[in-house]
Order: C-alpha cells, then sequence, then structure tokens
C-alpha cells in the first residue's frame, strides 16, 4: 500500500497521461485538488477522497431524513444536502392518494424522521424520494447520530466488517443513511446509546490504525 | 432556515424521557452548565473585553469608552449603552441586518441586570455636570449559537466590564485632565444571568442547549447579583405557574455564586 | 533606499507582521477560520451550499456567492457603529468578487455559498486578512476551489515601498495596493490601488506584493496540513 498522501485545495497532483476523477481538476498539462482530501491513483485515474464537505445526493442512495414542511401533496424533507428533498403523497400512499381524504400532516409531521431512498435528481430539479422499499418509511422509536458523510465508508469498514461488529455486539438495528445520518434502534436506550457512542469513537478516530479492534474492546466492555 | 427550528421528534421524545429520570440528552446534571471557559482582554483596541464559552456557544462582549453629552433628565451621570448582535456567523438561524427582537432582548436583559443594580456606579463618570460625561458602550457579539445566549452574553459583559482599564484622569473645575497610567471603571456590583427550561411536565433545567432550548417550550431568565438579590426577570417563551416561577428563582440563587465566582477570579473585583 | 529603513514597528520594509491562523473554530458554521496579521483579528464562517432564500436570486447552472463584511463596534479606535458603512458595502463586494474565482460554482446549481466575515480588531489589512480567512474558512467546508487565495497589502510610506502596511503605516502612506492571488495557478483576484505610484514603483510594489502572497499561501498550507497531519498514521 502506497503512502497517503494529504493534498489541499490548488495543489498539483500529478501531470501526464492521466484521467482526472472525484474533487480534481486539469489545468494546463497538471492535475489539481480542488479539497481537502487523501490523494488516490487508480489504473490512470487520479482523484481525492474528500476529508470534509456536504452531502451530494445521487439516484438510488439510502439516505434517512427530518420532514421540516408539509404541503397539500407532499412533505418537505431535510437530508443535509445543498437541496431539501421532496417526499410525494402518491409515493407514500402508492398511487392511492386523495387530498381531501388523506391530510398529510396526519401521516408525517415536522420533525418526523424517515429513512428513504433518492429516486431522482439532476441539476435542474431537487432530489425526490420514496419510501417504497425494504426499510424504508418513517422511524418511530430509536435514535438517530450523525456523522460527516466522508467517514460514512470507515463506519461500513472493510465487506462491512465494522457495521456488522456493531450490530452485532450492540445487539441494535442499524441504518446507514449515505447523508451522514445513522439511525439505531434496540431492545434497550443503553443498547442504543453505546452503539451512538461508539460511532462517535469512529468519527474521532476514523484516520488511526486498529481502530476495528479498539472498538470490539470498547463494545465488550460496554464504553469507556 | 426552516430545518434549524425543526427538531426531530425522536430527540425530543428522548429528551423529556430522560428529564423524567432526572438525567439530561448530553449527560449533564439537570443544575449543571456546560464548561464554561473565559479569555479576557482579546481586543486591544477595547478598554475592556471578554470571550466566554458556554459549551460551544461562544460570546464577546468589548467595552469601549469615549466622551459624550448626558441625557438631559441625569445630568450628572454617565451613560451606559448594551448593545447586542446576533452576528450571521453564529448560527445558520441568523441573518445580516440591524439587531432583530431577540437582539433587542438580550441587550435589554443584559442592560437592566447592570443598571437596576447600578454595577456601574455613573456618577463617578461625570465630568462637567449637563454638558460633558463619559459613555460606556458594552458590545455583545454572539459567534457561536448552540443555545443560552443570554447567560453568556451577561457574563461575558460583567467581565468585560470589571477588567476594562481607562485612562487615569480627574476633574478640575469641571475641566477633564487625563494623568499618567490607566484605571478601572468604578464597578459596585456583579449581576449574573440564570436561563432555565422545562417541559409542560417535568422538572427544571438551567443553561439549555440549543436542542433544549427548541424544544422544552418553557423558559425563564433570572438576574441575580452577588447580595443574592433579583435584579431582573424576562420570562421568556412557554408559561409557567406561581409555584414554578418561585422554584425557579430559588435554583437561580442556588446556582448564581459559581457564576460570580467565576467573575470574581477572572477579574479580581472585590465586592 | 530601503536598506536600514526600519518601520514604526521594527519590520523591515518587505517583512509581514506575525501571523496566526486556526481553522474549524465555529461549531455551527459549515466551514470557518481565524486569522491574525499583527493586531488585526477576523473571523469568518461558511455557510452552504444551500438552498437559496429567496428563489428569485438563484441562478440555474451555478451557486452564488453572498458575502457581508462588517466590523465589530469594538474593533476599531472609535467605537464603530454596527449598521454597515458604505466601506463595509464596498469591501463586501470586492471580496466576493476576490474569492468566487476560486471557487467551482457550476456544482451547485440554485444555491447560494454564504460569507460572513467579522472584523474583530482592526490594525489594517483587514480586507486581506479577511480573503486569507474566507480561503481557509471555505476549504474547511469542503467547497471544491480552484486554489487556496492567498492576499496582501503593500504600499509606499515615506518614500519606501513596504509590506503589509498597519494601520498607522496605512494612514500616512502615499499609496496603498492590496491585491490577492491563486498562487498555484498565478493567477490576480484582487487588485486596487489608492494613491499615486511611478509605473516603476507599481511593478516594485507587485512584486512584494507576490512574495508576500507566497508566504502567506505557505502558512495557509500548513495550517490546514497540521489540522489534518494526525491522517498519516493510517489504517487497518
Amino acid at each position: 500500500m502506497t503512502e497517503r498522501r494529504i493534498v489541499l485545495p490548488g495543489e498539483l497532483l500529478v501531470e501526464g497521461d492521466y484521467q482526472p476523477g472525484l474533487n480534481v481538476f486539469k489545468y494546463g498539462g497538471g492535475f489539481y485538488a480542488s479539497k481537502i482530501g487523501v490523494l488516490s491513483i487508480v489504473k490512470q485515474t487520479v482523484s481525492v477522497i474528500a476529508l470534509h464537505g456536504v452531502y451530494e445526493p445521487k439516484v438510488g442512495d439510502v439516505v434517512i431524513g427530518k420532514i421540516i414542511d408539509v404541503g397539500t401533496f407532499s412533505w418537505t424533507v431535510d437530508i443535509k444536502s445543498p437541496y431539501t428533498a421532496v417526499l410525494n403523497a402518491s409515493d407514500y400512499f402508492k398511487g392511492r392518494f386523495n387530498p381531501a381524504r388523506d391530510p398529510l400532516i396526519k401521516v408525517l409531521k415536522p420533525g418526523d424522521m424517515i429513512i428513504a431512498q433518492i429516486a431522482d435528481f439532476d441539476r435542474t430539479k431537487n432530489p425526490v424520494l420514496t419510501v417504497q422499499g425494504f426499510g424504508l418509511g418513517g422511524i418511530t422509536r430509536g435514535i438517530i447520530v450523525e456523522l460527516s458523510p466522508s467517514k460514512i465508508p470507515r463506519l461500513i469498514g472493510r465487506k462491512g466488517s465494522m457495521i456488522n461488529l456493531l450490530k452485532r455486539e450492540g445487539k441494535c438495528q442499524i441504518t446507514v443513511g449515505k447523508n451522514g445520518l445513522i439511525h439505531i434502534v434496540g431492545e434497550k436506550p443503553e443498547d442504543e446509546e453505546l452503539v451512538a457512542q461508539a460511532i462517535r469513537k469512529i468519527e474521532r478516530e476514523a484516520h488511526t490504525t486498529g481502530l476495528t479492534d479498539r472498538i470490539m474492546r470498547f463494545m465488550k466492555k460496554g464504553g469507556s | 432556515m426552516k430545518t434549524f427550528r425543526v427538531v426531530s421528534q425522536l430527540v425530543r421524545a428522548r429528551m423529556v424521557d430522560l428529564l423524567s429520570k432526572n438525567s439530561r440528552i448530553d449527560g449533564r446534571g439537570l443544575l449543571d452548565y456546560r464548561e464554561i471557559k473565559v479569555e479576557k482582554g482579546f481586543i486591544g483596541r477595547a478598554a475592556g473585553s471578554a470571550q466566554v464559552s458556554i459549551g460551544s456557544t461562544k460570546v464577546l462582549a468589548g467595552v469601549k469608552v469615549e466622551l459624550g453629552e448626558p441625557f438631559p433628565d441625569v445630568p450628572d451621570k454617565g451613560i451606559l449603552t448594551v448593545n447586542a448582535e446576533l452576528v450571521p456567523l453564529a448560527s445558520p438561524a441568523f441573518e445580516p441586518g440591524p439587531p432583530d427582537e431577540n437582539a433587542v432582548e438580550l441587550a435589554r436583559i443584559v442592560d437592566r441586570a447592570l443598571r437596576e443594580t447600578e454595577t456601574v456606579d455613573l456618577k463617578m463618570l461625570c465630568i462637567e455636570p449637563g454638558r460633558k460625561v463619559f459613555v460606556v458602550f458594552v458590545d455583545i457579539y454572539v459567534l457561536d449559537y448552540d443555545g443560552n445566549f443570554i447567560d453568556a452574553s451577561s457574563l461575558a459583559s460583567i467581565i468585560a466590564l470589571s477588567t476594562a482599564r481607562i485612562r487615569r484622569f480627574r476633574v478640575e473645575d469641571g475641566k477633564l485632565k487625563y494623568e499618567d497610567g490607566y484605571m478601572p471603571l468604578p464597578i459596585r456590583h456583579i449581576p449574573v444571568t440564570v436561563t432555565l427550561a422545562k417541559p409542560n411536565d417535568g422538572p427544571f433545567i438551567v443553561d439549555p442547549n440549543l436542542e433544549e432550548e427548541l424544544s422544552l417550550g418553557n423558559r425563564i431568565s433570572i438576574s441575580i447579583d452577588e447580595l443574592g438579590r433579583i435584579c431582573g426577570i424576562q420570562k421568556l417563551e412557554g408559561t409557567l405557574s406561581v409555584d414554578e416561577i418561585f422554584k425557579a428563582i430559588s435554583i437561580a440563587k442556588d446556582v448564581a455564586p459559581k457564576l460570580i465566582d467565576i467573575v470574581r477570579r477572572e477579574s479580581g473585583l472585590n465586592v | 533606499m530601503s536598506s536600514g529603513f526600519v518601520r514604526v514597528d521594527g519590520r523591515l520594509p518587505d517583512q509581514l507582521r506575525p501571523i496566526k491562523m486556526a481553522v474549524g473554530v465555529l461549531d455551527k458554521a459549515d466551514g470557518s477560520a481565524y486569522v491574525e496579521q499583527g493586531n488585526t483579528k477576523v473571523l469568518v464562517a461558511v455557510y452552504g451550499p444551500r438552498e437559496l432564500h429567496p428563489k428569485h436570486q438563484a441562478s440555474l447552472d451555478s451557486a452564488i456567492v453572498r458575502c457581508r463584511y462588517h466590523m465589530a463596534p469594538f474593533s476599531t479606535k472609535e467605537r464603530k457603529t454596527p449598521a454597515p458603512s458604505r466601506r463595509e458595502v464596498e469591501l463586501s463586494k470586492v471580496i466576493k468578487d476576490a474569492v468566487s474565482q476560486a471557487i467551482f460554482l457550476e456544482n451547485f446549481p440554485r444555491t447560494s455559498i454564504d460569507i460572513f466575515i467579522e472584523v474583530l480588531e482592526a490594525d489594517g489589512g483587514t480586507r486581506c486578512a479577511s480573503i486569507n480567512a474566507c480561503s481557509l474558512a471555505l476549504a474547511n467546508a469542503g467547497i471544491p476551489l480552484r486554489d487556496l487565495i492567498s492576499s496582501v497589502a503593500v504600499g509606499k510610506y515615506r518614500g519606501c515601498i513596504i509590506l503589509d502596511l498597519n494601520d498607522e503605516e496605512d494612514e500616512a502612506a502615499e499609496a496603498d495596493m492590496p491585491i490577492a492571488m491563486m498562487p498555484s495557478l498565478n493567477m490576480i483576484t484582487l487588485l486596487q490601488v489608492n494613491g499615486v505610484l511611478t509605473e516603476e514603483e507599481f511593478k516594485r510594489a507587485f512584486n512584494l506584493a507576490v512574495k508576500g502572497c507566497m508566504e502567506i499561501n505557505m502558512i495557509q498550507r500548513e495550517t490546514l496540513r497540521s489540522v489534518y497531519a494526525s491522517i498519516k498514521g493510517e489504517e487497518d
């Protein structure tokens, strides 16, 4: 494994026969970083794995959102991205929606949390959500913790090693939203709180060695 | 921004549930403040300044002293004015522009506690009655808003005032003469403000953080000085019963000495 | 002519004031930075990209930048009233123009990036310190940038070309000239001249300013790197 190099915006990364990947731009003959991150060169593609930044929605992502407004035909949902998302009543009610009969606020009100998938999004319109799918819909219990979206891969771990460890040792169901919100639900509030603490530890120590082992010890001990 | 005002129902439910078991979402006891940090003398161009953090809420207060005319109804007293700015860098909810109702309310809460106790002895700041007095400006800057900027602002203001230094002066035949060196402002008391919040059914907490402030629904600020006197009360949102108000006052009186000790420690003030 | 010229604060003509920088200093902002150059102290917060209200201000194919440069009432010798002055309105615009050049605005159509600058103490060079802090705060927010922007003022003071003027020098100067640039890409994003310079003086002043920007850029990069230094010792 090559040395991990931290790069900064405007830093010349490589010159020559390459392709610009994520967070990299070409200027003259050189390839430059546009964000603070870790340099990655795979085959001929140069990219920067950003350490900061907002969640940029992508179709197919599972996200966790907060209802912030209720209209006649749709809800407005904060998904911690530059764009608020829309959940249409026709999606929620599977097309059997009658605004006269089904006032939306009876179903989901401001402050309610949902797990949803991004069904549609492009440069001209805000993300459209769907709750039709396994594990999607309103959240009624448990807790939500927040993690920088750039650290989500670390929370999941290689082949899911970290997240499976948390689920198993923490005795909780965990849903990871790509937008950096994580839903934890367990039998007891103490179990949920322990998993939340472990996630905060992962956030703080995301880039240190031996983290999986330390999290394992943390969970076995029931906290530090 | 709307998303800021809407607290997740899950958080709200957990918060109220924990309160019924005498604990809080961030693990504090009901009557515990978050960690309080003070940095004083931070602004060289101000006569006095203090940056106070309560948790991640951060407030900077600066004191400037200038010459001006007294108010006609109190010709023999200097002037104290308190101004607060909720600067937009502090929160996604703050907008640029002239002080809104929240900023004005904040300034007036701090001002009232200082004024009613005559914390600054304004008679000492008169030079020529009716013509010339010192004007003391306290400017409060809320820099990072994670709830309870009132207590942080009142603490920053009294520390900035009590550590302020002005050119040493004397008054001769109504004329201002400067002498060598610097002197403190005439500070006579130490008023501090304790803010409490409670859900409709549940106990009081002090120093609500932002989520608590937005969720609990009932809030009150009580100013207390070093003699244990009540020197200002502002009921904020919500409603409280008579018994609850007496309860809030007795909690504030218990908690205030901790804040007053911080002011004494930082300023060396001996009142 | 500059040999032996000593400045009011004892600096050499081509010497910067002591500089302190920090990023991520505010909890609620998406990105933030604090910069001290001598006694000048500036705090900057960045919010966004976020949805823009009112919507009619939005641009359909890019983000727009909104910027407020504002001085604290206790930042100046005489207390400054908190209401924005014409000077603050102008500086808000030139700073916005200078930093917008670096941002990939086209990545975030229909949004705004809001930059709030509070000058906590003013002792000359506040717009340059603000630009330096904005650049750090934008990088800290994870907003994609072409380069960091570095900025400094030069001036002519008693016939001598000097770098990074403090307030006393600024008030007495025959001319002052703030510039900002993207050093890696060698592009100028701000240039103002206030006063009278010969062409030869302008060239010398400009070259000195570029040298100053390069030094500041080094400090900005060190500041950002030091925050992420721990990441080097990776991982499972």
